[in-house]
């Protein structure tokens, strides 16, 4: 296939997923910020959301303070973020209809409307800032559905073939980068010294920074206890069946590079790289990764995915 | 009711046309609410497919939907295959006349057509003189545009030998037809187009370079998605089952083109390019292009890709050129042709000038190299100040136009909010020039100008879109 349509697959997916995670992320602090001051931290909450969300650079660029209603204008619907859900949905629309021919019918139409409905709701909605919580919820909820209706049809109507790998890598190297920027924001409130002593206020920041990945459910099932900050670095870093933990997502990029590696009859420095980063989390446990530090072990992970989407680039995408 | 123009329904009596009673009687029969729901129903889906267009030079217009009309425009069987002869006449001539121009001159020797018509003509490309199109294809998709003033002949408005456009839409049409109105659709004996990809296909494989017999490697080259006929071009890759390429996804080596892909580079035979001759190749043509491929023209010349349609093919569909076309199909076929030609003055010839420039009220003034709708001036819809900014142009370069009379284009019954009125329709049938001969599917595109009174039928100025069927049966 052509390189660039394979790279315009791929940033589709990115691109949905991102939307995806970005609408957790703003749900979820909308959740700790509705309770009373006694049990939160406001002010931080939204700093640590743009942080999270790779903004915090450019916002101080157009808005003074990281208050609940600019930040959210900001992640939701600026189109001067490039990140914004927004954009992210726009883009993606772009870059799917660069490549139309090698999405499915249904792909295509799902994505295009997602975007026809994005227009509409910004002529209803002309000031971003004064969105009340009620169409907020609304548009979070509409744009979570767009990115799993999208992965849904590709699992239902696209040919197992190097379209569909690329499609899935994509998935899965966002989703993996999107787990450890929320790791890396929120590790202090993982570190051993915040030992819940029940009700804590620390409690709903663990319970936020799994609902952010939508893992607040899947962590009763796995864990049966009450929630600690461990557990939850053991969830999103270590557990093969969680689906947007480190390893997972990695095992996944291993999964598709070496479909794609099958089908061309040839692997590459991709493949390597992610199996190097493979090797290092199944044989990492969460007790060594507290000893040796948290934040050196999600940085560093950060550090690996990143380059791991620059050989994935210089292989198969750049042509 | 219009007066003084042919209407294809009822030609001005009270019963509608023998082919036309099934619609007539569905239109009567059938509540307004029901136009109006199905129209509302095809603007949608064409919406959600993404079937739009970009009109160059409007702001907050950049995809805007071509509009359908619900009512099909019908043809009989023996005025197609009247229709379907003279557009192969046609065609193989336009052919021949490219391989002579670019070869022999012949015709220029004989005399039949003015050596300064073509060699200062702007789409004349000196590159291609002395090379031979592989197969002597040079024009593999031609969209002839054709007009009706009765029920009997058939005129050529304007042959399109360049990268004619609007075949996705006859296709889409005839899709969104059998979705909305199944029980009509089968009321009539329609001959399908829906061969129209597999026929392309067959057409470009067989003027595929000599070199690659079995299984040439077919691409459609895109100046890219805002292109205004971007929606076309991804149409028909997808329906070919043949790669979407733009200018940076291929390079030249060696005079052998490639394509960049997850694999390294793969080699390309034939390039159905839907970017205009002077962005194909920044080395020969305009420097500033990123659309074609540096390189490219000295592959094409080398033999070892085809380009379709050929460089150099729009000296044939120049409108001065236009008004030869019955003594260039005598010159090569000794036959005469089975279209007419709309009478048309050329204003490089002095007797025709004075006449123009004394006539502008009443003709339409057409640049010779104009395509699109651009550049030309309706006399009898025109305003006074059009009429002198016209006039002027036509002084100071004559050579650059030609004029027809205002033509009494036949009208069609196009649907409306509240009612069924007629409007003014041409109809642009596809036709494909292999190495194995000329394909044509039975229809093409109808287009409708949706102004009360307008002739123009053009997208890019407001026109819409029908459905051709061709019926089994015969109007007479």
């Amino acid at each position: 296939m052509l390189a660039r349509t394979a790279d315009n697959i791929y940033w589709v997916s990115r691109y949905l997923e991102r939307a995806d995670f970005l609408a957790r992320l703003i749900e979820a602090s909308n959740r700790i910020s509705a309770l009373p001051t006694t049990y939160a931290a406001k002010q931080d909450e939204w700093t640590s959301v743009l942080i999270a969300s790779g903004a915090d650079e450019t916002f101080p660029d157009h808005f003074d303070t990281a208050n609940e209603a600019n930040v959210i204008a900001y992640l939701a619907f600026d189109d001067r973020n490039l990140s914004s859900i927004r954009n992210c949905i726009e883009f993606a629309r772009t870059n799917a209809r660069a490549v139309r021919t090698a999405l499915t019918v249904e792909m295509w139409e799902h994505i295009n409307s997602a975007w026809i409905k994005l227009k509409a709701f910004e002529q209803k909605h002309s000031d971003p800032t004064a969105i009340d919580r009620e169409a907020l919820i609304g548009f979070l909820d509409f744009v979570k559905e767009t990115s799993s209706l999208y992965d849904g049809f590709g699992y239902r109507t696209m040919l197992r073939n190097d379209i569909y790998y690329f499609a899935r890598l994509g998935v899965s190297l966002e989703r993996a980068d999107n787990t450890a920027r929320v790791l890396d924001v929120k590790y202090q409130l993982l570190l051993p010294e915040h030992e819940p002593l029940g009700g804590s206020v620390d409690y709903f920041q663990w319970s936020a920074i799994l609902r952010s990945v939508s893992a607040l459910t899947a962590y009763h099932w796995v864990y049966r206890e009450s929630i600690k900050p461990w557990n939850v670095a053991d969830l999103l870093i270590l557990r093969q069946e969680m689906p947007r933990s480190l390893i997972h997502c990695t095992s996944e990029v291993v999964r598709w590079l070496d479909a794609i590696g099958n089908q061309y009859g040839r692997h590459g420095n991709a493949q390597r790289q992610a199996r190097t980063i493979q090797r290092k989390l199944e044989s990492a446990s969460i007790k060594e990764i507290f000893q040796s530090g948290l934040h050196e072990f999600v940085d560093g992970f950060i550090t690996d995915n990143n380059g791991l989407a620059k050989a994935i680039a210089e292989q198969y995408l750049l042509g | 009711m219009s007066q003084g123009f042919f209407d294809e329904m009822t030609n001005g009596a009270a019963d509608p046309r023998a082919i036309y009673s099934g619609v007539a009687n569905w239109l009567r029969a059938a509540p307004p609410e029901i136009l109006d729901a199905r129209r509302d129903q095809a603007e949608l889906l064409f919406r959600k497919i993404g079937i739009t267009f970009a009109v160059y030079g409007e702001k907050d217009a950049a995809e805007r939907l071509i509009p359908f009309d619900i009512i099909p425009r019908l043809l009989g069987g023996d005025e197609w295959a009247r229709l379907e002869a003279g557009l192969i006449q046609r065609v193989k001539a336009l052919n021949m006349f490219l391989t002579d121009i670019y070869g022999r001159q012949e015709i220029l020797k004989a005399g039949i057509v003015p050596p300064d018509l073509i060699f200062r003509n702007e789409c004349y490309r000196p590159e291609m003189q002395g090379h031979r199109a592989p197969h002597d294809i040079w024009t593999h998709i031609a969209g002839i545009d054709i007009v009706r003033v009765d029920d009997e002949d058939f005129y050529v408005l304007e042959d399109n030998c360049r990268t004619p456009s609007g075949v996705s839409y006859m296709l889409e049409n005839r899709e969104m037809m059998m979705r909305l109105l199944p029980g009509l659709f089968a009321d009539h004996a329609v001959l399908p187009v829906d061969n129209y990809p597999d026929n392309l296909l067959a057409s470009l494989r067989s003027a595929a370079p000599p070199h690659c017999a079995d299984d040439p490697r077919i691409v459609i080259l895109t100046p890219g998605q805002f292109n205004s006929a971007y929606y076309e071009h991804s149409f028909l890759a997808d329906k070919l089952g043949v790669e979407l390429v733009e200018g940076r996804d291929l390079t030249v080596r060696d005079d052998i083109v490639y394509m960049k892909t997850t694999e390294g580079e793969k080699r390309v035979d034939v390039i159905y390019r839907r970017v205009d001759d002077d962005f194909i190749d920044p080395l020969v043509f305009r420097p500033d292009s990123v659309l074609g491929a540096a390189g490219l023209m000295g592959a094409y010349l080398a033999g070892n890709v085809t380009l379709a349609n050929a460089p150099g093919a729009g000296v044939a569909d120049d409108k001065a050129v236009y008004t030869y076309m019955p003594d260039i199909i005598r010159f090569y076929l000794g036959e005469e042709a089975k279209l007419k030609n709309v009478a048309t003055w050329r204003c490089r010839e002095q007797d025709a000038l004075k006449y123009v420039l004394e006539h502008l009220s009443e003709l339409v003034v057409k640049e010779v190299n104009g395509s699109g709708g651009y550049g030309m001036l309706v006399g009898p819809h025109a305003s006074k100040e059009q009429i002198e900014t016209f006039r002027q142009k036509l002084l100071s370069d004559p050579d650059g136009f030609i004029a027809q009379p205002t033509l009494s284009l036949s009208t069609c019954p196009t649907s409306f909010t509240g009612g069924v009125a007629p409007r003014h329709v041409d109809l642009r049938p596809f036709v494909l020039s292999g190495a194995d001969g000329v394909r044509i599917v039975p229809g093409g595109l109808t287009r409708v100008a949706l102004k009360e009174g307008s002739l123009v039928v053009n997208s890019s100025q407001g026109g819409g879109t029908k459905d051709t069927w061709v019926l089994a049966t015969n109007a007479k």
